[in-house]
């Protein structure tokens, strides 16, 4: 299956055309066909999960074997790590001094009880288009990350597939709307797998594309239309950075294929200042797919959209498509934004300021899927600023972790606002508790895992990141972003208490107190979904179990399981670098953040439940006041998009526009008009009338006047002819003698 | 002798010739034309013979023999057409008929 695996990406974009031709005249309207394919990649994935695993433990097996034998492939492991430093050097990276044993220290656990072995890739490629010599490739490029990928896509797609039968039945683009569940499953499947930058890049728009379709699914109201456009043009700004990066990498690398690229940045083969440049370019990308500050703006708006998408969205399929770019093309930010050896740089500073930013707009958001929305932008934050630090595994382990319990908290928000028909928390919604027990029990399981408490998923992997923003990096490393992280930790805690009491305690409001109609538990296929992401949700966090520091007790073959199975072990990726380092369980840090996370909740209880605290400070204190106002209108960032930088470009834009129609290319299409009349009139005028005609009519009279000529011997008389015959005659015998 | 032999004949031929053509130019009988023809084409007649008489060949006195044919092939058709354009216009005047004029 693993060989085969590029087949994934095929099913659902197959039933998307089967849906979209077929789908209406079947018995349940195209539904049938999606989760059937959906079904059957989730089998598939797991199939190719399996494999994948027995790949990595053949590798290790084989790996321990021949150490064990002549000891020659340490060597050459050494070999290639001095090659890959001393390259490093000659490509401007700064390297300690002393290097050695201080990056050895500093990296206390990197190398610890595991045998270094690569694990080869699986990659197959065919020939897309050839031109000028220069073959482009399309193909599949399958290794730790993409398996895990596919097992969380195809998971939640199913999920959000089985869940929107119930959620959006009856709607009047059923059918339609599966159709692009299957196609967005498809293309983000395909990103996946993506072997070059260009399909890459190619999957990358397509997701976009289909984004956009489901953002604006109901574009009957203007507003959903408008989110759907400003999810597009937003992505658009951030794309143009994807472009500029996939050309500087094409010209760096002179190749788009991804591992190449990434071994040639990891060698030292590209030099740093294009990889800085190259990695500041696909920053834009991530910030605008992956709704980093200052582009996160259209992600909160995407809500407009179902919530099943939405679960999709920012579970599964859009958003991580950025962390995943990233971690697709680690050698070239590790070693562009020199991550190893640094303590602040670019992606760690972004992922930072989204972390708190973004966690600071839940507050005040009384939509229910906008809080959520918010607290994907400051969970994301958590990944890239993860990324940044240089804990590849602990960015990749939170995405796995926050895909299940965020599409478990999107969809159950869906579930309640299918009860109450509103999003509207302090309007529509209080002490659903009472209501749908079945949903408040998933959404609160699923909340204590974002908030992070122990044992849940959210604690393992959040922990993670905490402790490399404390361990990894260079000289300071990147303690700050440990002081961002436990705040973003407490802000999450308050936010999601907030949520919940608002959603789920107190007195019911506005629909949901409505005696008529009481809200209702929902079906079953909705609160299935719910139940099996809630499930992961629980256990996903002990798949990345650490084995040091205060838990050194964990046997090694329960721990770091998804490290061990999930990070690439080769050439094409950056652990091959002395600087490359895992961080250390750190028991501190853990008992830390799991009590800043009780505080941020006791906080928010105290304030929200019991009712202490200054309320209503937000009226009387002037600074207070505008701190919430700021909030309110989300930074002013969408006033200085729309207002600020659209009003003032487009106006005089417009203008020059219509200035620059009305005078210049007016007047060349009236010249070119008038020009060609004038052409026209003298073509008829001379050529046709005099050349042409003047041909035609002199031939005729010439053949007339020389018939009118001849007709003059014309006598009739038998004797004329006679002597003109004789005469010719004469004249041609004349003629004979004097010639010969 | 042969050569002065020889251009006795030929010059009777060419005055025979310039006979026939002045008849066939000037005369205005039809039935004098056809006769000025048959002078013209037994001039020809001469030539032939005296030339194959010459040269020992009697390839001459062949053709001679195949204009004679001919000819009276000719006289036949002419005479039958003048008898008719005599039946219908009571003349043979040539200057009459002349209803192909251009």
């Amino acid at each position: 299956m693993l060989e085969n695996a590029w087949i994934i990406p095929l099913i659902p974009a197959a039933s998307f055309f089967l849906i979209l031709f077929f789908g209406k005249r079947l018995p349940k309207k195209g539904s049938e066909i999606g989760i059937a394919a959906l079904a059957i990649c989730f089998v598939l994935a797991i199939a190719t999960n399996v494999e994948w695993f027995s790949h990595v433990d053949d590798a290790e097996h084989a790996a321990a074997s021949s150490h064990s034998d002549d000891g020659g492939h340490a060597e050459e492991e050494g070999d290639s790590q001095e090659h890959g430093m001393a390259d490093g050097e000659s490509a401007g990276v700064l390297l300690p001094a002393a290097p050695d044993a201080e990056a050895a220290a500093s990296a206390p656990s990197a190398d610890e009880g595991q045998t270094d072995f690569s694990v080869e890739p699986v990659q197959k490629s065919w020939t897309w288009w050839s031109s000028g010599g220069h073959e482009f490739t399309v193909g599949m490029l399958l290794d730790g990350p993409g398996v895990m990928m596919l097992f969380v896509v195809t998971l939640i797609s199913l999920l959000v597939h089985i869940y929107s039968t119930d959620y959006v039945h009856g709607d009047r683009r059923y059918t339609h709307f599966f159709a692009f569940l299957s196609l967005f499953t498809a293309s983000m499947l395909g990103l996946i797998m993506s072997e070059n930058t260009l399909q890459l890049l190619t999957m990358w728009e397509l997701v976009g594309l289909c984004s956009f379709a489901l953002i604006g699914h109901w574009w009957e109201e203007k507003p959903n239309s408008d989110a759907a456009l400003k999810a597009f043009l937003v992505n658009r700004v951030g794309d143009v950075g994807l472009i500029c990066g996939v050309i500087i990498l094409y010209f760096g690398a002179g190749t788009f294929d991804i591992r190449t690229i990434n071994e040639m940045a990891i060698s030292g083969e590209i030099s740093h200042l294009v990889l800085l440049v190259a990695a500041c370019s696909l920053m834009a990308a991530v910030m605008s797919k992956s709704g980093q500050f200052i582009l996160h703006t259209w992600l909160p708006d995407a809500m407009a959209g179902p919530t099943p998408v939405s679960a999709l969205i920012h579970a599964a399929t859009m958003v991580v498509a950025g962390i995943y770019m990233v971690g697709r093309l680690y050698g070239v930010f590790f070693q562009g934004l020199s991550i190893g050896i640094s303590s602040v740089n670019l992606m760690a500073v972004v992922g930072g300021v989204t972390v708190l930013g973004g966690a600071a707009l839940a507050f005040v958001q009384s939509d229910i899927k906008k809080v959520l929305a918010y607290s994907t932008v400051s969970q994301l934050g958590y990944m890239v600023m993860a990324l940044g630090v240089g804990a590849w595994t602990a960015a990749f382990f939170h995405l796995f972790t926050h895909a299940m319990f965020k599409a478990g908290l999107f969809l159950g928000a869906g579930s309640v606002s299918h009860s109450v028909h509103s999003f509207d928390m302090k309007e529509h919604m209080g002490g659903m508790k009472r209501f749908m027990p079945k949903t408040y029990a998933t959404f609160i399981i699923c909340t204590l895992a974002l908030i992070g408490i122990f044992p849940l998923a959210g604690f393992w992997s959040k922990d993670e990141i905490l402790a490399a923003a404390g361990q990894l990096g260079g000289d300071g490393s990147y303690t700050a972003f440990l002081v961002v992280g436990v705040l973003g930790a407490l802000m999450t805690a308050a936010y999601m208490t907030r949520c919940v009491y608002l959603t789920f305690h107190g007195e019911p409001r506005g629909h949901a107190a409505d005696t008529a109609h009481p809200p209702h538990e929902s079906g079953p296929r909705i609160t299935v979904p719910l139940f099996i992401l809630s499930g992961m949700a629980i256990v996903a966090g002990f798949a990345n179990i650490p084995n040091s520091g205060a838990l050194s007790w964990v046997p090694d073959g329960m721990a770091v399981r998804f490290e061990h199975f999930y990070e690439p072990k080769g050439d094409y990726f950056p652990v091959v670098l002395d600087t490359f380092a895992h961080p250390e369980f750190s028991l501190g840090v853990a008992l830390f953040s799991t009590v800043i996370g009780l505080l941020g909740i006791g906080l928010a209880y105290a304030w929200y439940f019991r009712g202490l605290g200054p309320h209503g400070i937000t009226e009387r204190n002037r600074l207070a006041r505008a701190g919430h106002r700021v909030l309110v209108e989300k930074y002013y960032l969408d006033r200085l998009y729309v207002d600020g930088i659209a009003g003032a470009i487009k106006r005089p834009i417009a203008r020059a526009a219509y200035w620059f129609n009305q005078n210049v290319l007016d007047g060349i299409v009236n010249g070119i008009g008038s020009g060609m009349a004038r052409i026209g009139r003298f073509v008829y005028d001379r050529i046709d009338q005099g050349v042409i005609d003047g041909a035609i009519n002199g031939s005729g009279a010439a053949a007339s006047s020389t018939g009118q000529g001849l007709r003059k011997i014309q006598t009739g008389r038998v004797q004329e002819y006679a002597a003109l015959l004789f005469a010719a005659a004469a004249l041609l015998a004349g003629v004979f003698i004097i010639v010969i | 002798m042969d050569d002065l032999l020889l251009n006795q004949f030929l010059l009777l031929g060419a005055a025979l010739f310039c006979i026939g053509v002045y008849g066939v130019i000037a005369r205005r009988n039809a039935v004098l034309v056809l006769m000025s023809i048959e002078l013209i084409l037994n001039s020809v007649n001469i030539n032939l013979i005296a030339f194959g008489a010459i040269h020992g060949s009697i390839t001459g006195a062949v053709f001679a023999l195949f204009v004679i044919a001919v000819a009276a092939a000719e006289v036949g058709v002419g005479l039958a057409l003048v008898l008719l354009i005599y039946r219908n216009r009571k003349s043979v005047d040539l200057n009459d008929v002349a209803e192909m004029k251009g």
